[in-house]
């Protein structure tokens, strides 16, 4: 094994990449679940977005355009989720469960004809002088503009949920539905709106998979990135800022198994495969193990549907 | 006539199978304090629902200020100058005061003007609140306060209050009625629902009295006898429980030292708890909502697991006991919330009657159930607890309140118990249940049986109750017999004014 | 304005008619699916439920297939279903049915090539504790640390896969199969070989062991304690505590059911059906039980007949798509369409519909 082919300079710019679509996609639920909804299809309007994203980059040659479209295609589909868990209430972990299996599913049909399929390249933002600076330069200068706009979405999360109006309104609802609405708030609108921001961020980060990350099209190409961003937005105990810590982290882990992998580490390569999943679990179990933190961060109406009875 | 500040014209409001709210007619002048009077289910809650913009009249009209008034949701409402205290709080546990209050307003100022706001009307009005504490952490008096100054931030003109008294002590009853008093002065007018008629006849200037949907009279509750209100609150002669003291000296259930952690965040936990009840004795526990009752109960029920010798049936530990094998030595219990703790909502009756029946009423042999006995059981709670079902095969949640209330007290009382510990055994229930209610635990007593009632209803107490004590922050006081109390002292046990001893009403 | 009001009791009626109306609802918005990618909706619809049981042509290939698809699927739901009523989510069932059949095939591995009689029950067996020790994971963590199970479950399928990955590749890897990856085909070993019990109709013990598997779970849900607790701690958590319920044992006997289940589902198809562990063994019946479990209505005999059901869609797709070039996505697109019909009618269960005037909500 030749440890020194790694460059830590690039593992960490490569991390950034790596951990950017779960970074969106956990931003997305964390929002969702503020608002009291727990949303288990991530995986489903991730793997969608990826192919509604690519789809649309392919055949207008822009990249811009197709993160729109995955984003809008994301958006699309958590829209059946929410209409079917705020206006029909059904239980939201089946119906999440269902949005993944449709999402698999929609998003395979789309994409037959875009298997081996090269998408137009998303370009790397070059910053004058910026970018020329050793060691900081690279890795975090030398970016395509998704990696910024994830970064700013960080901020611009963590500012709305604790100093706005609408913030705190959304924490409201998630805190207490039935109280929001004795207030006179629109608990099924505000959940709504954050099941469909959720969704396009998800799509954002699938596209992000299929047209910068991997880039191409193959079927169940998110291969779980969903599902650990659900494990993140735990892991964050639904804070903005944490949220980014364990994407990163995780993003880490990942680029660091597939440097090994090249490095041609003496472990089956299958075993460094599913530590990324491994350590997830881990972390998880960290992090639950403190009963009353995990209680306290909690949306305290997650996952419970809301009817107004009066 | 003019000089109404609200009038309510023909109020209807129907739901299926129910008219909430029946051609509801009445004045509220400016600066009145105007008692809305009725049982639970009267339709008072639906009433005020449709004054603050909750839910939309089916007929009738709303004048206010001599305009027509006709909210569209509880913002025009607030607009219009009418602020409501919810009798369930409408708060939000995880945030903090000025958070919870701001989410009360329409345009509320930036977070610092607003906690000095906060700060300043708290100490006119006599209602000491820190803006900064997370609302799970305050008392539910506390919280009561969170609730009217958000309230009174808005210059509100009329303010509904909700059955404010059921959560404070004495004390905290009399330093409210003072900031009520003030308003009133300053002329905002003042809608006060209760059943409390004691405190509506020392607060009110006029009040009206509903059963049923029905506007049944009006009249000024000062020139009434309490009983007199009662009767036109209920339709019929009141008769108050026959009882006969019938505690021995053998001691039944025997719990010391008894400490349990809260499991939830912003439970209470329960602090060294000491308390004796004897073979035929009925011991009250008073005290203001979340001050350890439902932990009590949890801890004597066996749902919480404690020391094995922190709590004695007759000279057996129990306390490392699970619920069932309790069951079994004889010590049964009801929790408060009927729907998803004592009974499961989608559940059949005869489910429910296995629920916690299935041990001292043989309903399983070797695991594999007998239904049919578990029928017969549920039908014979139906038929001595008279309990208004179709039948044992429809679910607990399609009885009113009182009715299932009725088969889940009479579940356990029908098991024989030694000990029976009930928590809030008529909340929420009307009159003719709870006294039904009421005299099946007298006369539960009277077989030998001891009984403990956590309750937050002091009448109930005083009533069926031997001896008293009061949870306070998870403390319980020493039991005194109760007939030689007064008001005064069961406040005081209750905690009294909870750090408003410096408090003043500006006058 | 349409406005939801809550029954005052679930509806006997609409529980039993949803599942028929979702199926109904899924032919049509899937007719049109198919309508838009160019194939006639009726055509396709006929060779999807009709044609693997009635055409001269197909039907006496495809019947057997019926029971071979239905078996496993029905197998794993049942087991789902145990923990889905009371709250608890297994959604890595997958994992648990690949980690069934390593286990299951390493039994028959390590005795290759003895012939006697009992290399088959040590099999079974091994499948059985393989599923039940990889649900078990979640189950321990759950209890022991309060991680949510759903998570934990679902991100073992991804290791599983590995797992399994690295066996075909290594470890199991068949000897005498000159480097290509996969395990012996246990279609040659007669004492590991799960055959068809009776030619021709695609009953095999994994068959068998889905109908005694339905039995059980019936018995267990209406008749005995277990089966109450496991639908009051689903219904009502706070009423089961206080009922006696042991929070932490019903857990674990949910999920350890299932994965067992999951785990003889993987055990008799990589003995019978599939012969061998390969890098795509698994083909997603974990998931699909998902769905059975929910078409089923959580019933037994539901669980049953829409095992059957969903079988059809996985046949008829397969003939579907050799005849009308109908992609093999679209069938999992249909079968994701029919859980959101399904979820949807559940509304009418426990809601009436009323059209008045608007309530302020």
């Amino acid at each position: 094994m030749d440890l020194s082919s790694i460059d830590p300079i690039l593992l960490i710019a490569a991390l950034m990449v790596a951990a950017t679509p779960i970074l969106l996609a956990a931003l997305g639920e964390l929002v969702v679940e503020k608002a009291g909804v727990l949303n288990l299809g991530v995986e489903g309007m991730m793997i969608t977005g990826a192919i509604c994203g690519f789809a649309v980059a392919v055949e207008t040659g822009n990249p811009a355009l197709g993160f729109v479209g995955g984003a809008a295609g994301g958006a699309a589909l958590s829209l059946i989720f929410g209409i079917l868990t705020q206006f029909l209430l059904s239980n939201q972990v089946a119906t999440g469960l269902a949005l993944t299996l449709f999402g698999l599913g929609i998003s395979a049909l789309i994409g037959q004809s875009y298997i081996g399929v090269k998408p137009p390249a998303t370009t790397d933002l070059s910053f004058p002088i910026l970018s020329d600076i050793p060691v900081v330069g690279p890795i975090l200068f030398q970016h395509d503009a998704m990696v910024y706009v994830s970064l700013g979405l960080v901020i611009a999360v963590w500012y709305l949920l604790k100093y706005t109006r609408v913030g705190l309104v959304l924490r409201a609802v998630g805190e207490n539905h039935d109280a929001a609405h004795a207030l006179g708030y629109k608990v099924v609108r505000i959940r709504l709106a954050a099941i469909a921001f959720g969704g396009a961020c998800a799509g954002l980060g699938g596209s992000y998979l299929s047209l910068v990350r991997v880039p191409q099209w193959t079927e169940g190409m998110t291969a779980g990135a969903g599902w650990i961003a659900l494990a993140i937005v735990v892991f964050a105990s639904w804070k903005a800022g944490r949220v980014l810590l364990g994407a990163y982290l995780f993003g880490g882990i990942t680029v660091l198994q597939l440097n090994l992998q090249a490095a041609g580490m003496k472990i089956p390569v299958e075993y460094l495969s599913m530590s990324p999943y491994l350590i997830t679990i881990l972390v998880l179990v960290i992090m639950s193990a403190d009963k009353s933190r995990a209680a306290l961060n909690a949306p305290a109406s997650l996952g419970r549907a809301f009817h107004a009875s009066s | 006539m003019s000089t109404a500040h609200l009038r309510i014209d023909g109020l209807t409001k129907a739901y299926p199978g129910v008219v909430a709210n029946d051609d509801i007619s009445f004045e509220v002048a400016p600066g009145e304090v105007h008692a809305l009077l009725g049982e639970n289910g009267a339709g008072k809650s639906t009433l005020v629902k449709m004054i603050y913009g909750l839910v939309r009249p089916d007929r009738g009209q709303m004048t206010l200020q001599g305009k027509r008034f006709d909210p569209a949701n509880p913002n025009a409402a607030r607009r219009a100058g009418i602020a409501m205290v919810f009798q369930h709080f409408s708060l939000f546990e995880a945030l903090d005061v000025a958070e919870n209050v701001a989410l009360g307003m329409d345009n509320p100022p930036p977070q610092r003007t607003l906690a000095r706001r906060i700060r300043e009307v708290s100490e006119t009005y006599g209602l000491p609140l820190d803006p900064a504490r997370l609302v799970g952490d305050l008392s539910a008096g506390e919280r009561q306060r969170v609730e009217i100054i958000r309230c009174l931030l808005q210059d509100p003109k009329l303010l509904i209050m909700d059955e404010p008294t059921s959560v404070l002590t004495p004390q905290e009853v009399e330093i409210l009625f003072k900031t009520l008093r003030k308003l009133s002065a300053e002329g905002t007018a003042i809608l006060y629902i209760s059943h409390k008629l004691e405190e509506i006849r020392a607060l009110c200037d006029q009040a009206t009295i509903l059963r049923m949907g029905k506007l049944v009279a009006s009249c000024d509750p000062r020139e009434k006898t309490a009983r007199a209100l009662a009767e036109m609150m209920v339709g019929t002669e009141l008769t108050t429980p026959d009882r006969v003291g019938t505690a021995q000296s053998e001691v039944a259930l025997d719990v010391s030292g008894l400490s349990v952690a809260s499991a939830s965040p912003f439970g209470t936990s329960l602090r060294n708890v000491h308390l004796q009840v004897h073979k035929g004795e009925v011991l009250g526990i008073g005290g203001v909502a979340g001050n350890g009752q439902e932990d009590l109960l949890a801890a004597l029920s066996g749902e919480v697991r404690t020391a094995p010798d922190a709590i004695k049936l007759g000279n057996r530990n129990v306390g490392h006991l699970r619920p069932n094998d309790r069951r079994a030595l004889g010590l049964l219990s009801a929790p408060e919330e009927r729907l998803g703790h004592a009974a499961a909502p989608d559940m059949s009756l005869t489910e429910n009657a296995l629920l916690t029946g299935a041990i001292r009423e043989d309903l399983a042999k070797n695991g594999f159930l007998n239904w049919p006995a578990a029928r017969a059981f549920a039908d014979s709670i139906i038929r001595e607890f008279d309990v208004r079902t179709p039948g044992a095969g429809h679910a607990a949640r399609s009885l009113s309140g009182g009715n299932l209330q009725k088969f889940v007290i009479g579940r356990e009382i029908l098991q024989r118990p030694e000990v029976l510990v009930v928590n809030q055994p008529t909340w929420g229930v009307d009159a003719a249940a709870t006294a039904a209610i009421r005299q099946a635990i007298l006369n539960l007593a009277t077989q030998g049986t001891a009984v403990v009632v956590i309750s937050q209803d002091l009448d109930e107490l005083m009533e069926i109750s031997d001896r008293f004590a009061a949870l306070n922050e998870g403390r319980l006081t020493a039991p005194q017999p109760t007939r030689d109390l007064t008001l005064d002292q069961i406040g005081l046990m209750m905690g009294g004014a909870h750090d408003m001893d410096v408090a003043q009403v500006a006058e | 304005m349409i406005k939801l009001e809550k029954r005052p009791e679930p509806s006997r009626h609409w529980a039993y008619a949803t599942p028929l109306l979702a199926v109904l609802a899924t032919m049509i918005a899937g007719g049109i699916l198919f309508a838009a990618l160019g194939k006639d909706p009726f055509v396709a619809i006929r060779t999807i439920f009709w044609d693997p049981l009635f055409n001269d042509q197909f039907a006496a290939f495809s019947r057997p297939q019926l029971l071979v698809k239905a078996g496993p699927l029905i197998l794993i739901a049942i087991g789902l279903s145990l923990g889905f009523r009371a709250g608890i989510w297994n959604i890595g069932a997958e994992g648990q049915y690949i980690v069934g059949a390593l286990c299951g095939a390493g039994v028959a591995l390590a005795f290759y090539p003895l012939e006697e009689w009992y290399v088959f029950p040590l099999m079974v067996l091994g499948g059985a504790l393989g599923g039940w020790a990889w649900a078990m994971i979640p189950g321990i963590l759950r209890t022991q640390f309060n991680t949510n199970e759903i998570l934990v479950s679902l991100l073992l399928v991804y290791v599983a896969e590995q797992l399994m990955a690295s066996m075909a590749l290594g470890l199991m890897r068949n000897p005498d199969g000159g480097g290509f990856p996969g395990s012996r085909n246990l279609g040659d070993y007669p004492a590991a070989y799960n055959a068809e019990i009776i030619a021709g109709t695609g009953m095999h013990w994994g068959v068998v062991a889905a109908f005694i598997a339905v039995i059980f779970a019936y018995i267990l849900l209406n008749r005995h304690i277990m089966g109450f607790n496991i639908r009051l701690t689903g219904q009502a958590p706070r009423a089961a505590r206080f009922s006696g319920v042991k929070p932490n044992r019903l857990i674990l006997f949910c999920l350890g059911t299932s994965g067992a289940l999951a785990g003889l589902a993987g055990l008799f198809e990589v003995a019978g059906p599939a012969g061998q562990i390969t890098i795509d063994f698994n083909v997603g019946y974990g998931f699909t039980a998902i769905i059975v479990a929910f078409l089923g209505r959580l019933h037994p005999a539901g669980i049953l007949l829409a095992g059957l059901l969903m079988a059809l869609t996985y046949i008829g797709g397969e003939l579907a798509q050799f005849m009308l070039g109908l992609p093999a996505a679209a069938i999992q697109a249909f079968q994701g369409m029919l859980l959101f019909f399904l979820l949807a009618g559940d509304v009418l269960t426990n809601y009436r519909i009323r059209i008045g005037r608007a309530e302020v909500a």
